[in-house]
């Protein structure tokens, strides 16, 4: 279970965090929508430790994030990054395998390999780009092979964020099943950053909607239609009138 | 009155931005002598840095060699020294202009593209993953560039300096009617072990002033094209400055009488 209580951040004078308080069951599948620049990104960061939190507690199955073991924690972690964020230098097969080739997850070369073939298989690519770089994929396919990475390791916990930005709606589809396939099959706590409501309804089992620094709702995805609350029906309809200022 | 405060602001943002270049270089050290150690980033340094740099350290150092036997014999004539050519270049070349020049064509190359290469890595969030990967980014990205420019930068200043020599040998020979034999034994004959190990120590020093401003202008970039193009500019201009400085402090050390 991921918990924060009362987590802030600010950078300078921008308060983007003011107070977040989540609770991620194992096991489940949780969305985090809201506006841009509402801090959601910053939120699955100061998990993983990429952000310092200027106050509040991050603990995942109880024990406070600051105070594990850095390699041990973030072996249990697998993070998908909106643009990818592929090494460029490296082929594909060693991006995937990336962690089976050093530190504490470490694998003899070809099996590494072997295993990055298997997950790149896993999300719809065929053997034959193990060897292509990065630059010589599309974005869409670069997505899958950061998806392959996020998985590669059989991660107990995984994040997404944005992982359907910038894709066509049918590449966003395959994106959505792949995620939800992958989760359910490897069981897995899943934390998904989206502002696509298609992949809110095909990924979430629950759905938290950011706004202005707290938790404005959460809630199972099946009440997100019949919440009441303001804010997520603007959002969810994407209506420009309403609470949430359209001019940010 | 705000004269005075805009100075102060300056100077104390001055000493700010030495201390954070302090502790990253320590921080540099510290990660050097502690494991895990990615062999395979270090040999790609190594190609990067040492192998791939020859043509234009080799250039660089032919033409002023070349260019200061030219000058060395214009001068020296006006007293009737022309003699004095082969030792004047040999001890220009190996004392100053070698590991200069060489250090800062390494700035140009070297630095630019490591700050670049970083700061690009930063912006696409390659360095994020790198940290959710379990890879501690100075040891993956920092640790096998200033260690190989340390290493490989002293054998380029040294080859420069023997094709340094090699281009004075060339034009006084060539042009200026020098004996060949009198003017390889002139120059071997001049040149001291102190001058050597200054050459190589300038060298070390000032790859791995190189190899840091691009690593911690790299990492420390701002967002976008903007954030990389400053970082690369702000790369080569510490790291160009540092080497002049570092090549003053350091001629004091070896020749100060």
């Amino acid at each position: 279970m991921i918990e924060l209580i009362g987590v802030t951040k600010s950078f300078g004078n921008n308060h983007v965090l003011r107070g977040v308080d989540l609770t991620v069951d194992r096991g489940t599948s949780l969305v985090i929508i809201g506006g841009s620049g509402t801090g959601k990104s910053i939120t699955i960061k100061s998990v993983l430790g990429l952000v310092t939190p200027d106050a509040g507690k991050i603990t995942v199955d109880g024990q406070d994030v600051t105070q594990t073991d850095r390699d041990a924690f973030l072996a249990r972690f697998g993070m998908l990054f909106q643009g990818a964020a592929l090494f460029d230098s490296l082929p594909v097969w060693q991006n995937v395998a990336f962690r089976l080739l050093r530190g504490s997850l470490k694998r003899p070369k070809d099996e590494a390999r072997q295993i990055a073939i298997e997950k790149l298989r896993r999300v719809g690519l065929t053997p034959d780009v193990a060897d292509r770089l990065p630059a010589e994929l599309s974005g869409g396919m670069q997505k899958r092979v950061g998806l392959a990475r996020a998985i590669a390791a059989d991660p107990e916990i995984i994040f997404f964020d944005e992982p359907t930005t910038g894709l066509d709606p049918i590449m966003a589809g395959v994106i959505n099943d792949l995620i939800r396939e992958i989760v359910v099959e490897m069981g897995a706590t899943a934390i998904t950053i989206t502002h696509d409501m298609t992949s809110v309804r095909a990924i979430a089992d629950n759905v938290a909607m950011l706004h202005d620094g707290v938790i404005q709702w959460a809630g199972p995805v099946g009440d997100i239609d019949t919440s009441g609350d303001p804010y997520l029906d603007q959002f969810i309809h994407g209506r420009a009138i309403g609470p949430i200022e359209a001019v940010r | 009155m705000k004269l005075l405060a805009a100075i102060g602001r300056a100077f104390l943002g001055l000493l700010a931005a030495i201390g954070r270049i302090a502790i990253f270089a320590g921080q540099t050290l510290g990660h050097i002598v502690r494991g895990p150690f990615y062999l395979r980033e270090l040999a790609i340094s190594f190609l990067n840095i040492g192998w791939l740099s020859l043509p234009v350290v080799g250039l660089t150092s032919l033409f002023t060699g070349a260019a200061l036997a030219l000058q060395i014999y214009a001068g020296s004539a006006r007293f009737s020294a022309e003699a004095v050519v082969p030792q004047i270049v040999a001890i220009g070349m190996v004392r100053e202009l070698g590991p200069v020049l060489v250090g800062l064509m390494i700035a140009a190359r070297v630095t630019s593209s490591i700050a670049a290469e970083i700061a690009t890595m930063k912006v696409t969030e390659q360095i994020d993953a790198l940290v959710t990967l379990s890879t501690h980014p100075m040891k993956y990205l920092t640790v096998p560039r200033v260690l190989a420019a340390t290493i490989v930068v002293p054998l380029l200043v040294a080859v420069g300096d023997i094709i340094g020599i090699f281009g004075g040998y060339a034009v006084a020979t060539g042009t200026l009617g020098f004996n060949p034999a009198a003017y390889i034994r002139n120059t071997l004959d001049f040149l001291e072990l102190k001058d050597v190990v200054s050459s190589l120590a300038k060298g070390a020093m000032f790859g791995f002033i190189a190899a840091l401003m691009g690593c911690y202008y790299g990492m420390n970039s701002g967002r976008g094209a903007q954030g990389v193009g400053s970082a690369t500019k702000g790369s080569v201009e510490a790291a160009a400055v540092l080497i002049l400085g570092a090549n003053f402090v350091l001629t004091g050390v070896f020749f100060s009488i």
